[in-house]
């Protein structure tokens, strides 16, 4: 049976484009599930596809000393939506690099619970987002932290690029912090690019476009440095950004 | 023939401000092909300003007077064009740009160039040869190249990077901005001797702004210049820079 139809007035959907999600819903509400045994690790790489609409939802289980990171794009044409919720045991790690691409009027959001449920986890979420013409783009990232969950370390950062007036970012990152002994902390900013190092690139002889589009690739591509196979996320963001630019 | 017909750069009473705050106040120079010329000034004196002004940075604005390069208005074109038509400016803080390789960053550059000049591509066996080329001639692995551009470089590794960047650039004219600050005294030679491989043309050109006269042993300049509070107040050999770094800048008054 499928879970009800969510509703804006639900936290985790205020942002949501639920017009375009509605038709779609009963086909992708089901969330997969994802176990890591104690010491394993796991990489996943989550790219997109042509769909107008695309939602992910993923919970995932870590168990002690486990590991796992995640590299994500989110560049839905209409609406996209990267759910995580994520437990960690004893020792675990977290780590989740993901992007919102957008254009036009479009809508992406990444939406994480990150339940750090036994002592010594640590999570690291690290979030660009890229976004033009009317698009939206968010983050809405909880952190939790258990009685007895202590030498936490969770960590968020999130930075939005807007290029042009009527792009939007919203980021909202949130903790709830049971334990006495941990450390969580976030950043956010959203900015525009940096005029300096557009004049660098120009006065090596990129025109303005072409710097500004490689800057751009910077930004997100810093997220894949560590990624396995990071030239499968690198062609995809790059097609995304160009449609951007 | 007269000097300014001769001249690869001439910068002509050029004032300048930046903010709203005027920092070139009548700047005069000529740098003919073939000569390196060296400009020394205490710090607020304007020499960073002339670099940016001449490689068109945005902010730096130029209230009267003028710069011609090989007879072109310099102050016409885009900062990109000025790269393109052989202009290169040696950053005195090179920029930090994460996410991007130094390699991709330098031949995409490059290409841009090359396409506004009209000529072919280079291929990307064609570019990793000549970076590496490059990089090795100033003592720089191929390797730190492939990192993204100058992040986690220190201050040596950037300078000398700037240097590698001209190399694979090959401009008719290089602006260094205090390429040799932080450098000790090995990089300095090395980097004295890439001036001189790259640059050391007839018909090529360079304007070296420097606080210290130990790089000028290297390059040995044809010209030093005095700059202070935005003009040009003495010139003279390299006689002139040695009495400076003995005598220091108030003596000169």
């Amino acid at each position: 049976m499928t879970a009800p139809f969510p509703s804006r007035a639900q936290e985790e959907w205020r942002y949501a484009d639920l017009d375009a999600l509605k038709p779609v819903w009963e086909q992708v509400a089901e969330p997969v599930t994802l176990t890591v045994a104690a010491g394993e690790n796991l990489e996943e790489m989550w790219l997109p596809v042509a769909d107008d609409v695309q939602l992910r939802r993923v919970q995932l289980a870590l168990g002690q000393q486990a590991s796992a990171r995640i590299f994500a794009l989110n560049a839905a044409p209409v609406y996209g939506r990267i759910e995580l919720e994520v437990s960690l045991s004893a020792g675990a790690e977290f780590e989740l690099f993901a992007a919102n691409i957008g254009t036009g009027l479009s809508t992406n959001e990444i939406v994480t619970r990150v339940r750090h449920l036994q002592p010594d986890g640590r999570s690291l979420q690290v979030i660009r987002s890229v976004l033009g013409g009317k698009a939206a783009g968010s983050y809405l990232g909880k952190v939790e932290v258990a009685r007895g969950a202590q030498q936490t370390d969770a960590e968020q950062s999130v930075k939005a690029m807007l290029l042009d007036r009527g792009a939007t970012a919203n980021c909202k990152p949130e903790l709830e912090i049971y334990a006495d002994d941990v450390k969580c902390a976030h950043g956010a900013t959203v900015g525009e690019l940096d005029p300096v190092q557009l004049f660098y690139a120009q006065s090596r002889g990129l025109p303005p476009e072409e710097a500004r589009a490689l800057l751009l690739e910077g930004f997100v591509m810093g997220l894949c440095e560590g990624a396995s196979d990071g030239d499968a996320i690198r062609t995809a963001a790059r097609d995304a950004l160009r449609r951007v630019v | 023939m007269s000097e300014e017909f001769n001249a690869l750069l001439t910068v002509d009473d050029l004032h300048a401000t930046v903010a709203g705050k005027p920092i070139l106040n009548g700047l005069s120079l000529h740098v003919p092909a073939g000569e390196v010329h060296a400009i020394m000034g205490p710090n607020g004196s304007g020499k960073s300003t002339l670099a940016y002004v001449l490689a068109g940075r945005p902010g730096y604005e130029v209230s009267e007077g003028g710069a011609t390069f090989e007879g072109r208005d310099l102050l016409a074109l885009e900062p990109h064009e000025r790269a393109a038509a052989g202009l290169f400016l040696g950053f005195q803080y090179p920029v930090e740009i994460p996410g991007v390789s130094y390699l991709q960053f330098l031949r995409e550059s490059l290409n841009a160039q090359r396409r506004a000049r009209g000529e072919a591509e280079l291929s990307g066996g064609e570019f990793i040869k000549l970076a590496r080329g490059q990089a090795e001639a100033l003592g720089m692995d191929i390797e730190m190249l492939k990192r993204p551009v100058n992040v986690g470089f220190s201050g040596g590794e950037k300078k000398r990077a700037e240097m590698v960047q001209m190399g694979i650039m090959q401009p008719k004219f290089a602006v260094l901005d205090e390429t040799d600050s932080g450098l000790d005294i090995d990089a300095l030679r090395i980097v004295g001797e890439g001036i001189n491989r790259i640059m050391r043309a007839p018909d090529k050109g360079v304007l070296l702004i420097t606080h210290y006269e130990r790089l000028l042993e290297h390059v040995r300049p044809d010209r030093v210049h005095v700059l202070q509070a935005g003009r040009i107040t003495r010139s003279g050999n390299i006689e002139l820079a040695r009495d400076l770094e003995r005598e220091g800048y108030a003596e000169l008054a």
